[in-house]
């Protein structure tokens, strides 16, 4: 076993052994990877219900100072200083070489940026972050905050009766301060199963409390497992699978994120690659793959047409809600329209696979056109 | 048949007449999660004790399934291609991976009775 005296702990550790979660060393932290429900039912039950997953490792950091904003669109190609109040966004954090150093969430507090960066990266962001920062505006790490993800079509009626303001008038991306249990919290309408649902930032010493509300209106609790496959399925990249530092965002198929004035000016770290990627197609691109039959393709799988290599699977595994066998990959721009027949070489044996869409199942996000019909 | 024995490796072996069939202990179905996917030997194949011939898939990740004793497979449980979940459900029962005309039947007493196996268990925390 990893030498679990060395890893870190989040303040909800006592309560992850009292659901019995299974504990697994993750990016320097002990990290429930299931509780005795399993991954499979934990998966289905924030599909159909709502789950509740603890993701304090994550990193939590403020910008502050006049200015944070055009600051922070030094290290990133996102359209950051027109993010209004209130609101919050999916980032990436590019190296001069287009490479992308993180993906991360921005939130406009008004008098304040909020980020929320991968547990696996947070060092490096803050580090990459503050050294782009001028004079008055600084980066300011939250270690002492705890962070919640609770999501699934029933995460609103769970949160909404213990929150004072109204999180069932947040829109997707949409964010609060409010107190949640009687704990001052900092609510976002958003998350990383494709699912509808919130993440609750609060401080460590009253997340307990808030983890015990929210078990107790129905909320399943669910580990990193089913985190994975939540992911997965919902065609959302992971950072140090999917895509790292040598990934530019049009490979990693992530242009979504670029701001359109972004794009007129191209005045963000590797400005040069993203667009000559742009005009003329990236060389390979992060596309989703299913497997035939049963069988699931894990990350470093090759990927071969023909018998001849044209890129790696990155993440893969078996999806609960699809029933079957999903992975995302690199592969070759050439061979990365759907629907493109592949070979996954899994033990020696070529399993038959074709590119396809993702999210392999739709999203439901809270988007403002669902309010208004809503 | 005879008492079921263990590897360390987490299989388990029952001899019946001159068959041995071979799973997956409970501990180890528990400790996979739930089971997605199994690759089985084909019968006919010769196998070295320590050898891995089968592979179990959870949600999460591949394990090596390893014969337990050498000799030739006589079978592989098919149901399991259909249904893989039965390694979940019934470990030493229904959920058997597949059967070995063992080299040496004497191998099998060699290896760890049910107390000896929860000992080993036990151990590896």
């Amino acid at each position: 076993m990893a030498d679990t005296e060395t890893l870190l702990e989040t303040p909800l550790a006592g309560l992850h052994r009292e659901l019995g979660g299974r504990m697994v060393g993750f990016a320097g932290y002990a990290m429930p990877v299931q509780y005795p429900a399993g991954i499979m039912a934990e998966h289905l039950a924030c599909r159909s219900g709502a789950a509740l997953f603890d993701v304090s490792h994550m990193g939590q950091a403020e910008l502050r100072g006049d200015g944070a904003a055009a600051a922070l669109e030094r290290v990133t190609p996102a359209e950051v200083q027109a993010l209004r109040p209130g609101r919050q966004r999916y980032a990436l954090l590019l190296n001069e070489a287009g490479g992308i150093i993180d993906d991360f969430m921005v939130a406009n507090l008004g008098d304040r940026l909020f980020l929320v960066l991968n547990a696996s990266r947070k060092a490096v962001d803050v580090e990459a972050i503050g050294a782009a920062l001028p004079p008055g505006v600084t980066i300011v790490p939250r270690p002492d905050r705890a962070l919640l993800a609770l999501q699934g079509p029933g995460a609103e009626a769970i949160l909404a009766p213990l929150a004072e303001g109204s999180v069932a008038a947040m829109p997707f991306m949409g964010v609060l301060e409010s107190p949640v249990a009687g704990v001052p919290a900092l609510i976002t309408r958003s998350g990383y199963t494709g699912e509808d649902g919130f993440e609750i930032g609060v401080p460590a010493e009253g997340a307990e409390a808030v983890a015990r509300a929210l078990l107790a209106r129905g909320a399943a609790p669910a580990g990193l497992g089913a985190r994975d496959s939540l992911r997965l399925e919902a065609g959302l990249p992971l950072y140090g699978q999917d895509i790292d530092e040598t990934t530019s965002p049009v490979e990693a198929a992530l242009t979504f994120s670029l701001g359109k004035r972004r794009r007129i000016a191209w005045d963000f770290p590797g400005a040069e690659r993203v667009r000559e990627e742009l005009d003329n197609g990236p060389k390979r691109l992060r596309v989703g793959i299913l497997p035939d039959g049963r069988q699931p393709a894990r990350a470093h799988t090759e990927i071969a047409i023909a018998g001849l290599p044209v890129g790696e699977v990155t993440s893969g595994g078996f999806g609960p809600s699809l029933g079957a066998p999903v992975a995302m990959g690199l592969v070759a721009r050439a061979h990365a329209a759907d629907g493109t027949a592949l070979q996954l070489m899994v033990r020696g044996r070529a399993i038959p696979a074709r590119t396809a869409p993702t999210p392999f199942l739709p999203h439901r996000y809270k988007r403002a056109a669902g309010i208004i019909a809503a | 048949m005879s008492q079921t024995r263990f590897a360390k490796s987490h299989e388990w072996v029952r001899l019946d007449g001159d068959v041995a069939t071979i799973g997956i202990s409970d501990h180890a179905q528990s400790a996979l999660g739930d089971v997605v996917f199994v690759e089985l030997p084909d019968p006919g194949r010769e196998v070295e004790a320590g050898e891995a011939v089968a592979v179990v898939e959870s949600v999460k990740a591949a394990s090596d399934v390893y014969a337990p004793i050498a000799g030739t497979v006589a079978a592989a449980n098919a149901a399991l291609v259909d249904n893989p979940a039965l390694v979940n459900s019934d470990a030493m029962g229904e959920g058997w991976f597949f059967t070995i005309t063992p080299r040496d039947k004497a191998d099998i007493e060699a290896l760890m009775d049910a107390d000896a196996y929860e000992k080993h268990v036990e151990s590896e925390g």
